[in-house]
């Protein structure tokens, strides 16, 4: 059982305030993402929940008890750095063991300890090898050992799988989210790939120069940014922002000029917006077709990407704007074509010109859903 | 990508390399550091079995090993080389034990760390023959030192240091100008220390004493057994510490292996007798030599 409440957390270095007043919920036996750019203070955060920066203001707790002035040995944590930080002169095993011996336990239970946790990442047959003599993905099972036999109320990681090549995060990735359900341990992962953060959290928190953005599941960031830092964050390629203008307001939605003069209504909740208001419309490059939709935006292809099951064109509108659609993997769409994407109205979001979304009419049927059963 | 793309580039140099045979390009100063070595050891090794007395030209002829062993009868021999061995030995320790203490404190974040720093290694810039001389005449002088007038501020008798305690002052002479250098060499160990791997021992619990002997010193041990290496080579050899201050004695107190050469070459002008102690010190320094090779290079290769 170990809730980990942050509440108006703070982090100034002299002058320079880092985190600006943080609060988040984290739930016991939740996975929660902190994802943002580099510099936006997730790692900061991070360090300092593992009570390895001081807290510069601010309450933080776990498991229902302050743990500001606490130790990082004393507050229940345990921490997979990026770079693995293991003990190049101990063994595997002493690498292990070491938080155990430390605290003076016995060393019978400590190898009950060492060798349980051995057994569950499949390290057996390398206990007696030096770092050293471990490949990446060896060295990152070890650091992950190292925590599992701390027993820990909270696991926190801190980018480790970014020194890793590509095939073996996925793999990782996988034996992260695996450990989350076997050991029902409350964890906070920091990384700066929202390909990470969607594929593996029940919570994502998005953070940008200090500040949390947006707390949710992936799915309603994905479907309900709050805003335009969020939108252009969550979802890989990026978002495409285009300038609109409104040219009518229904409570139903809002109906904006789209470039080229075609009209779209987006189902959103008007608010305060009036007709004559410059708006961002938003829409993601997997939500744009080639042909026409509920709207359509018209413009040459610069540079076409071909994967095999999708094409990424990079489209010059005819108004300057450039925009990314993801077009079918067999169209015949090459660089220099001219090119007509339509819009579904349902799959837009319109952003205010200080960047906040307004709110969908309708909410995504999958935004509220936990992956596993009975969900968080 | 970024890590494939370098191999192929990098493989091809070091192919053409081994296609150029670099041999014959290192013979000019193999041959200059061979004559270098030689021609003294021969010339040595020759003295050292020939007659050759400056004061007593008539004395000339092959002598076979009668020098030494007239040096292996010497007591004078046995007190040298136990010298020797209690100077090298006490100055490494003392100078590994501060190095590292300094190279931890002066890690820290402080105001004023650099100036910290520069004067904890300026004992290293100056020469032998003066920081014994300082030490000789301003600190360990019974009259006019400074620890002579501590002493008789609190009412002691001031120590002669040179006449009382003579071995242990030139230790702590020598120990002095050693320091900085270890501490050098572990300052810049200490840094290369991962910051993270600090940050691990943390959370896992490991308060100061335990972050020192689990985490610091094990990362250090590589540099430390290279500041013993190079600091033997040089404390085998120690000889302007002691010709400023005690000139060996009082009676052999201090004479350490170099001295006991000198004093026979340069002051009793044997010249057959010193070559065949520096015959006998060629042989100890290349037994220690061999050791401290053979343990550094399998400690540089483990970690």
């Amino acid at each position: 059982m170990a809730e980990v409440v942050l509440r108006n957390i703070k982090k100034s270095f002299g002058p320079v305030d880092i985190i600006k007043g943080v609060d988040i919920d984290i739930n016991d036996k939740e996975f929660v993402v902190f994802v943002g750019p580099s510099g936006c203070g997730k790692s900061t955060l991070l360090r300092m929940i593992a009570g390895l920066e001081s807290i510069s203001d601010g309450e933080l707790s776990i498991d229902g008890k302050r743990v500001n002035d606490l130790s990082p040995a004393d507050r229940g944590i345990a921490m997979v750095f990026q770079t693995y930080a293991l003990y190049p002169h101990m063994t595997v095993r002493d690498n292990m063991g070491f938080s155990l011996k430390l605290a003076k336990v016995p060393k019978a239970e400590i190898d009950r300890k060492v060798n349980e946790a051995a057994r569950i990442l499949k390290l057996d047959p390398l206990m007696d090898r030096k770092p050293k003599a471990l490949s990446g993905g060896q060295r990152q099972r070890v650091a992950i050992g190292r925590a599992i036999v701390r027993n820990p109320k909270v696991f926190l990681f801190d980018e480790p799988l970014s020194n890793l090549d590509a095939a073996l995060r996925v793999q990782m990735r996988i034996e992260i989210a695996r450990m989350h359900s076997d050991f029902n341990a409350t964890m906070i992962y920091v990384t700066h790939d929202q390909v990470e953060a969607m594929t593996m959290a029940d919570k994502i928190v998005v953070l940008q120069g200090g500040v949390v953005e947006q707390v949710g599941s992936p799915l309603e960031l994905y479907h309900h940014p709050a805003n335009r830092f969020v939108a252009g964050f969550i979802g890989s390629p990026t978002m495409n922002f285009i300038d609109a203008t409104v040219k009518a307001v229904a409570p139903e939605g809002v109906t904006v000029e789209l470039p080229g003069g075609d009209n779209l209504t987006v189902l959103v909740v008007p608010g305060a917006t009036k007709a004559g208001d410059k708006l961002t419309l938003g829409v993601r490059p997997e939500h744009l077709q080639e042909g026409s939709g509920d709207g359509k935006l018209t413009g040459t292809a610069l540079v076409v990407e071909r994967l095999g099951g999708a094409t990424y064109a990079y489209v010059k509108l005819d108004n300057g704007t450039m925009i990314t659609a993801e077009v079918d993997g067999n169209s015949h769409i090459r660089v220099n074509d001219p090119i007509q994407l339509g819009v579904r109205s349902q799959t837009c979001h319109l952003f205010g010109s200080d960047g906040l979304a307004l709110a969908q009419s309708t909410r995504h049927p999958l935004a509220d859903v936990g992956r596993g059963k009975g969900g968080h | 990508m970024t890590t494939l793309a370098p191999a192929p580039s990098a493989a091809l140099p070091a192919k053409t390399n081994r296609e150029v045979d670099t041999r014959p390009l290192l013979w000019p100063s193999v041959i200059v550091l061979f004559l270098w070595m030689i021609v003294p050891l021969a010339m040595t090794l020759y003295f050292s079995v020939i007659r050759y007395n400056l004061l007593n030209p008539a004395l000339t002829g092959f002598a076979g090993l009668e020098n030494y062993s007239f040096l292996f009868d010497d007591p004078t021999l046995w007190t040298s080389l136990w010298n020797t061995l209690v100077l090298v030995g006490s100055v490494l320790i003392i100078t590994v034990v501060f190095g590292t203490l300094f190279a931890v404190l002066y890690n820290q974040e402080f105001p004023g760390r650099n100036i910290a720093r520069l004067l904890v290694i300026a004992p290293f810039f100056v020469m032998p023959t003066v920081s014994a001389l300082v030490w000789k005449n301003m600190m360990m002088h019974p009259v006019y030192g400074l620890i002579a007038s501590l002493q008789s501020m609190v009412g002691l008798t001031p120590t002669d240091w040179f006449t009382d305690y003579p071995m242990f002052s030139v230790i702590v002479i020598v120990a002095w100008q050693w320091v900085p250098f270890a501490f050098l060499i572990l300052l810049t160990a200490i840094q290369s220390l991962d910051s993270e791997q600090k940050e691990a021992a943390r959370i896992d619990g490991a308060g100061p004493l335990a972050m020192f002997f689990y985490i610091t010193l094990p990362h250090l041990s590589r540099a430390i057994s290279v500041v013993i290496m190079i600091e033997t080579i040089f404390l085998l050899t120690i000889f302007a510490e002691i010709y400023v201050t005690t000139s060996g004695g009082p009676g052999t107190a201090t004479t350490n292996l170099a001295w006991l050469i000198y004093s026979v070459g340069l002051l009793q002008f044997d010249v057959g007798y010193a070559s065949a102690g520096g015959i006998i010190a060629v042989i100890l320094a290349n037994v220690v030599a061999f050791f401290l090779v053979r343990t550094v290079s399998r400690n540089l290769q483990q970690g």
